[in-house]
């Protein structure tokens, strides 16, 4: 299941209440500040513990949402875009996390570079409707795929390293 | 560089080419016909009208259906309804046919970079210039894209009316939920349908809104494959695929839409396939009134409130379904009592399984108290989400 770290991130992962999609026109707004105050304590969270490892920002509705993300091996930084919509069934479904850049490059993706998620994901997703949000998707789905993916992906030589100024899309 | 004379040639070739292609599309025929002869495509159709088993074939061209997601089992699905004569096809799907897909049916290689839509759309035509067929290159869960999918259903019938069936052949959980709360709004039937990642099993779920649990009732019911989980390998890829299952499961989603369409034989409520044993599980499976859906719980107020004869002639067909199926060992859940599977009910007999756990009501403990204050607006969270 869930490993003790995982498990810890997320329990200081602020939850959320209200259960509403975009079509919810002023819910949508309630649950929209619920998100976005659950990501900032999440991120605040990451920098405490020297451990930041992504940025995201939305759209003015909220519903397509872009940022990056990033992850250090060998001490080496490693950065991609990450991108998503909110589907209309949101939250009783997650978002689908895309790496769109890595498409094509690993078989844990479905099209369009969206991350192929374990199956310990979707069930503990559908237990916590509406409490998980976002920064949950991002921490239990984007973060343990990147920690099992990106090594692989470097050491079989289909991502390199960048130097900073260079563009991610290669 | 090729000289004049080599151009010309090339020229005539695709020329003969072209016409030799023209020459074999067929023209439109305005009424099916039941003579038997080699040029007629529908004679073997309207012979199940001579032998009694559909009554006014003829019917299925006043027919419409949806068909969302255009790829192992959407694709066959289509072709197997277009040589069926169905009156008018709508296609929903925003991927491109690629090489990968080539272990499954329909789509050829010389399509590859195509959209599955106009790609469909084309060969579908040339099989049959008869049906109307309309494409949608969008992915249905956004927002946007949500609203357009229920007006092309709510307006894509022969007349205007809504679609008569919405038949989803997609792969994912969103996309299906979202196919489920617009069925639900809408009060559409559609049948969902489901190969698994493994490609060895698959199923078909008949929902029919407040009458039949709607997709978003309880966790989705699956073909137990008693495949020990500890050696099921799935490291390294996200889902295999055979054409045979999808053929199959296809076959099986056609089927009972033409059963349902031009009402013959019993529409399977519930119908799985497990592939390692040859083994087809049935089920019904009645609503959930505390469903998270609330045009599901809606529908089934209304439900409830329909004239009892209306609902008795259903029951009826039901039971016959009841008799046959205890052959077979398999549960079925008593009409009478109206009562419904419990998400968490063993139902190994039935050698069907629910994906996963329903949620559970109880709070849980380990959490830290959600800090929503009023006096932030969105904009200045976005600001400072912005700035970190
Ligand atoms: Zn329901």
């Amino acid at each position: 299941m869930v490993d003790a770290g995982t498990k810890k991130t997320l329990q200081n992962i602020p939850l959320l209440q209200t259960r509403a999609s975009p079509r919810d026109k002023d819910l949508w707004v309630q649950r929209l500040k619920e998100e976005y105050q659950a990501l900032i304590k999440y991120v605040q969270n990451n920098k405490t513990s020297d451990s930041d490892w992504f940025r995201l920002e939305s759209n003015k509705e909220g519903t397509r949402w872009f940022g990056k993300c990033w992850y250090v091996h060998n001490l080496l930084k490693y950065e991609f875009d990450v991108e998503f919509d909110i589907p209309v069934t949101y939250p009783t479904t997650a978002p689908e996390i895309a790496l769109p850049e890595l498409d094509g490059k690993t078989a844990k993706m479905y099209r369009g570079g969206k991350i192929c998620l374990t199956e310990h994901f979707k069930p503990l997703w559908s237990r916590n409707v509406p409490k998980f949000g976002i920064a949950h998707a991002m921490a239990l789905g984007l973060a343990p795929w990147l920690a099992v993916e990106i090594p692989d992906l470097i050491e079989k030589g289909i991502i390199e390293y960048k130097e900073k100024g260079e563009t991610s899309n290669s | 560089m090729a000289s004049a004379d080599e151009i010309q040639k090339q020229i005539e070739e695709l020329q003969n080419k072209l016409d030799s292609l023209k020459k074999n599309a067929r023209q439109k025929i305005d009424k099916m016909s039941s003579e038997v002869k080699d040029s007629n495509p529908y004679s073997r159709l309207m012979a199940l009208q001579r032998m009694g088993i559909v009554k006014e074939y003829e019917r299925i061209r006043t027919k419409s259906v949806a068909v969302v997601g255009v790829g192992g089992v959407g694709s066959v699905t289509a072709d197997m309804l277009t040589r069926c004569g169905i009156g008018k096809l709508i296609l929903f799907d925003y991927d491109k046919v690629e090489l990968a897909n080539m272990n499954r049916l329909f789509f050829t290689p010389d399509q590859a970079g195509l959209s599955k839509v106009d790609a469909a759309a084309k060969t579908l035509n040339f099989i049959n210039p008869d049906v109307t067929i309309l494409t949608n290159n969008y992915n249905i869960t956004t927002v946007d894209s949500f609203t357009k999918f229920l007006d092309a259903i709510k307006t894509g019938g022969i007349d205007g009316q809504p679609v008569d069936l919405v038949l989803s052949c997609v792969d994912n959980f969103e996309a299906r939920m979202a196919i489920n709360a617009g069925c639900n709004e809408l009060n559409l039937n559609w049948f969902e349908s489901g190969v698994s990642e493994n490609a060895v099993s698959g199923h078909i779920q008949f929902i029919k809104p407040g009458e039949l649990a709607c997709f978003g009732c309880a966790p989705p019911l699956v073909v137990a494959e008693n495949i020990d989980e500890k050696t099921l390998k799935r490291e390294g890829v996200c889902a295999a695929s055979l054409p045979t299952t999808m053929g199959i499961v296809a076959g099986m989603l056609v089927q009972n839409t033409l059963k349902y369409l031009l009402n013959f034989g019993n529409v399977s409520n519930y119908l799985g396939y497990n592939a390692l044993i040859d083994f087809f599980p049935r089920m019904d499976l009645r609503p959930n009134p505390q469903c998270d859906d609330s045009w599901c719980r809606q529908r089934q107020v209304e439900y409830q409130a329909k004239p009892k004869e209306e609902k008795e002639t259903e029951v009826e067909e039901v039971q016959e379904v009841v008799h046959e199926n205890n052959d077979w060992g398999i549960e079925l859940i008593s009409e009478d009592n109206n009562e419904e599977i419990k998400p968490n009910a063993p139902m190994a007999s039935s050698g069907l399984k629910h994906a996963f756990e329903a949620p559970v009501a109880s709070q849980q403990s380990n959490t830290i108290a959600p800090t929503v204050s009023d006096d932030v607006s969105l904009e200045e969270l976005m600001e400072q989400m912005k700035s970190m």
